[in-house]
């Protein structure tokens, strides 16, 4: 954070680097100019423009617009504050539960204005599902953690579709050799890690389309880091993955596309090797090798 | 880290200062201690006085009287309009044969209560059969006897001071002799309601009104008061209106309750026509008393549950009423009864607001059903101790055994459906 406050204070000192031509500036005020990189893809499969998000009067995203590509992970890094999670929420319309928030721009799914006033958030967050910081599982059996979702969507008749939701969502998360003696016991006396598996596989249980996740990581061990990654990398065959997360390598090892967001504004999006071998925006460069963030 | 034992100045400063924690440290811990003695103390002397005050009541003095229910006594068909007073009266006059003087024959006829008769009635009404047949039968007696047998009249007294005068203590050494008085279970006690002559007043006519007013009143207020914390937590929108409801809700719960007595009076007696003494209206008054309490400690509750659940349940498509119901309010429930018995135990030992709607009248009948007149617990315990007869204070005692009896009941209750309801993280 100290760094960040210099970066505001004191002028951007533009680095040396191999191709300053095409390096931009930030303004005094620290906005940052036009996004550059490749943001949109030619087959979205979520689209968003000129987002801009607000909490009362204060905009915490400013001018947004990029892709989510189908069947590929998309990392979104930063430094803290800069608007991630608030970005992130706004795909799933999580932001609708924060009295103060404000959503402005047009975001779609497979073409279709999600703020739209007919659209039920219901049925859009099944299809956009959501994986958070915390293991959040509910405090039930492992079993009705999975089969929450299936059943408040009507998604099965029978208890044995139920069954098999839940297995092959357990599966899927890589949770079910571990699990599948104990589906009665509670979800909340799993390991860290396995919870986190749990909460995705509680996740893919009701079929989405795109999965966010904010930071699943980051109270996870390296083993249990690397599983969840291992998952993530298996996931993308199947669905749409957005990650947010603080740990640059995780970025490197499990996204194709990977989008830099400074104070608000998203600076540089482009394939992951590019942004960390050859980033074009100096702010990326400063925050991947580690000079502020 | 440098070790305790090496002597440089900055071990001995910190040396000092650690001792100084520990000695803070062990002070509060006995201010801690002195407090719970203290507070422990108190309460036991409170349950000790009332014990022994009280346990005597449920024990009670029984005569017994040799009876012929000759058949001159009943000339009519209707057996219960009998003078069963008049048996009572010459079968006493039989057994004490020496007593002539009129004064004294009213002396004697005192030794049993007025329930005899109704005792002997209920036996003839129950088995004509009795008619003409000789039976020894147990009948309570007066209350004085009854402080007599338990010692609870000091014979010492010149004979004018007491309530038991030499010749009543000589007949009744007689009976003791013969073994015709006895103390026995006072079922009367458990059975009957309240009544003029202490031997024959109970509690249930009180217990069954604070039973029918409790219901009503957590039939009511549980569940409004559970719906409108959901409403004002989860649902209610951030504005003026909303918070201005707040301010009140609070304010509230500190309304002396002898005001939410006055609203009753006005509202649901005087405007509503609900009849006056009656659990209805009590439940109803009582209602309003605990809404507060219930409300704010049920949103407490609500509040306390952490916000990653909610997340989780909104996160694959729960709707917000899904996500409450199935979620939040299951690991709210403990809280929330919690809040609940403690209203449910403040209800319960209310008098105030209850004197406000007539709920003080002397009634004897035991309330069938929520709209009969009928006294409460607390309140019974307010009108036997303000009776004269010394008979009433070990009832007074008793009574507020039963009704900690009640509070102990609702607690058990109450935790034991807070351990069904509470789920392990
Ligand atoms: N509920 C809220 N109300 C008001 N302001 C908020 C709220 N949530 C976030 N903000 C503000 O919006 C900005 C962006 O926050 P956000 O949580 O999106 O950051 P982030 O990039 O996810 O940070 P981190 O990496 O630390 O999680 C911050 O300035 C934050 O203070
Ligand atoms: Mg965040």
């Amino acid at each position: 954070m100290s760094h960040l406050a210099e970066t505001i204070q004191a002028p951007i000192q533009t680095t040396p680097a191999h191709d300053s031509s095409v390096k931009t500036s930030t303004d005094l005020h620290g906005k940052v100019g036009k996004t550059i990189g490749t943001p949109f893809v030619d087959d979205p499969r979520m689209t968003c423009r000129d987002v801009d998000v607000f909490y009362g009067e204060a905009q915490a995203i400013n001018k947004v617009g990029i892709d989510v590509g189908c069947n590929e992970v998309l990392a979104m890094i930063g430094p803290s504050g800069c608007g991630k999670s608030t970005f992130l929420r706004c795909l799933n319309r999580m932001n609708d539960t924060v009295a103060s928030c404000r959503v402005e721009g047009e975001i779609t799914l497979d073409g279709v204005d999600i703020y739209h006033p007919d659209i039920d958030v219901v049925p859009l967050r099944a299809r956009v599902g959501m994986v958070f910081q915390k293991p959040n599982p509910f405090p039930k059996s492992i079993y009705d953690n999975i089969a929450y979702g299936p059943r408040i969507h009507g998604l099965t008749g029978t208890k044995g579709e139920l069954d098999e939701i839940v297995e092959i969502s357990l599966k899927k998360a890589g949770l079910w050799e571990e699990v599948k003696d104990r589906l009665a016991e509670p979800g909340t006396g799993l390991s860290g890690g396995q919870q986190q598996r749990l909460c995705i596989a509680r996740a893919i249980a009701v079929g989405p389309e795109v999965i966010l996740m904010d930071e699943p990581c980051s109270a996870l061990d390296p083993i249990a880091t690397a599983k969840v990654e291992e998952l993530i990398a298996e996931l993308r065959t199947q669905y749409s993955i957005v990650i947010v997360t603080h740990a640059m390598q995780q970025a490197a090892r499990v996204s194709q596309r990977t989008a830099y967001f400074h104070l608000g504004s998203l600076v540089e999006v482009g394939s992951t090797k590019q942004i960390f071998t050859n980033p074009r925006h100096h702010l990326t460069e400063d925050y991947i090798t580690g000079r502020f963030g | 880290m440098q070790t305790g034992n090496q002597d440089t100045p900055f071990n001995k400063e910190f040396n000092k200062r650690l001792k100084r924690r520990y000695n803070a440290e062990r002070r509060f811990k006995r201010l801690g201690l002195l407090a719970i003695f203290i507070a422990l103390g108190f309460l036991a002397f409170l349950l000790s006085t009332v014990i022994s005050n009280g346990y005597s009541a449920f024990r009670q003095t029984f005569i017994q009287l040799d009876i012929f229910f000759e058949k001159s006594y009943f000339p009519n068909e209707d057996l219960a309009r009998a003078d069963y007073q008049t048996i009572i009266k010459s079968t006493l006059r039989e057994q004490f044969p020496e007593v002539t003087s009129r004064q004294d024959k009213q002396l004697l006829y005192s030794l049993v209560s007025n329930g005899a008769a109704f005792k002997l009635m209920n036996m003839v009404v129950k088995n004509p059969k009795l008619i003409n047949t000789r039976q020894l039968v147990w009948v309570p007696a007066n209350d004085d006897i009854d402080m007599l047998m338990k010692d609870k009249i000091d014979m010492s007294q010149p004979e004018s001071d007491r309530r038991i005068k030499d010749k009543v203590f000589s007949w009744v050494e007689t009976l003791a002799s013969n073994g015709r008085i006895t103390m026995k279970f006072n079922t009367t006690f458990f059975t009957s309601g309240d009544s003029r002559e202490p031997e024959l007043a109970g509690i249930l006519g009180a217990a069954k009104g604070s039973f029918y007013t409790l219901l009503i009143t957590l039939l009511l207020s549980f569940p409004i008061g559970v719906a409108a914390a959901i409403y004002l937590e989860e649902f209610a929108p951030d504005n003026r209106a909303s918070a201005f409801i707040e301010v009140n809700i609070n304010n509230l719960a500190a309304v002396p309750s002898i005001i939410f007595g006055l609203l009753g009076l006005a509202i649901f007696i005087n405007f509503w026509g609900i009849p006056r003494s009656t659990p209805l209206v009590g439940g109803l008054v009582l209602t309003l008393m605990t809404l507060p309490t219930i409300i704010i400690a049920s949103r407490a509750s609500l509040k306390s549950v952490p916000p990653s659940i909610r997340e989780a349940a909104l996160g694959i498509g729960a709707s917000k009423i899904q996500t409450v119901f199935h979620h939040v309010l299951p690991l709210a429930m403990p809280g929330m009864l919690t809040g609940t018995i403690i209203g449910m135990a403040q209800a319960l030992g209310e008098t105030a607001p209850l004197l406000m709607i007539g709920m003080v009248a002397f009634i004897v009948d035991i309330p069938g059903s929520i709209t009969d007149p009928s006294a409460v617990l607390p309140v019974q315990i307010y009108l036997w101790a303000d009776s004269p007869e010394r008979a009433f204070t070990e009832k007074t005692s008793a009574a507020i055994l039963v009704l900690l009896a009640f509070l102990v009941v609702m607690n058990a209750a109450a935790v034991l459906l807070r351990k069904k309801f509470e789920i392990k993280w």
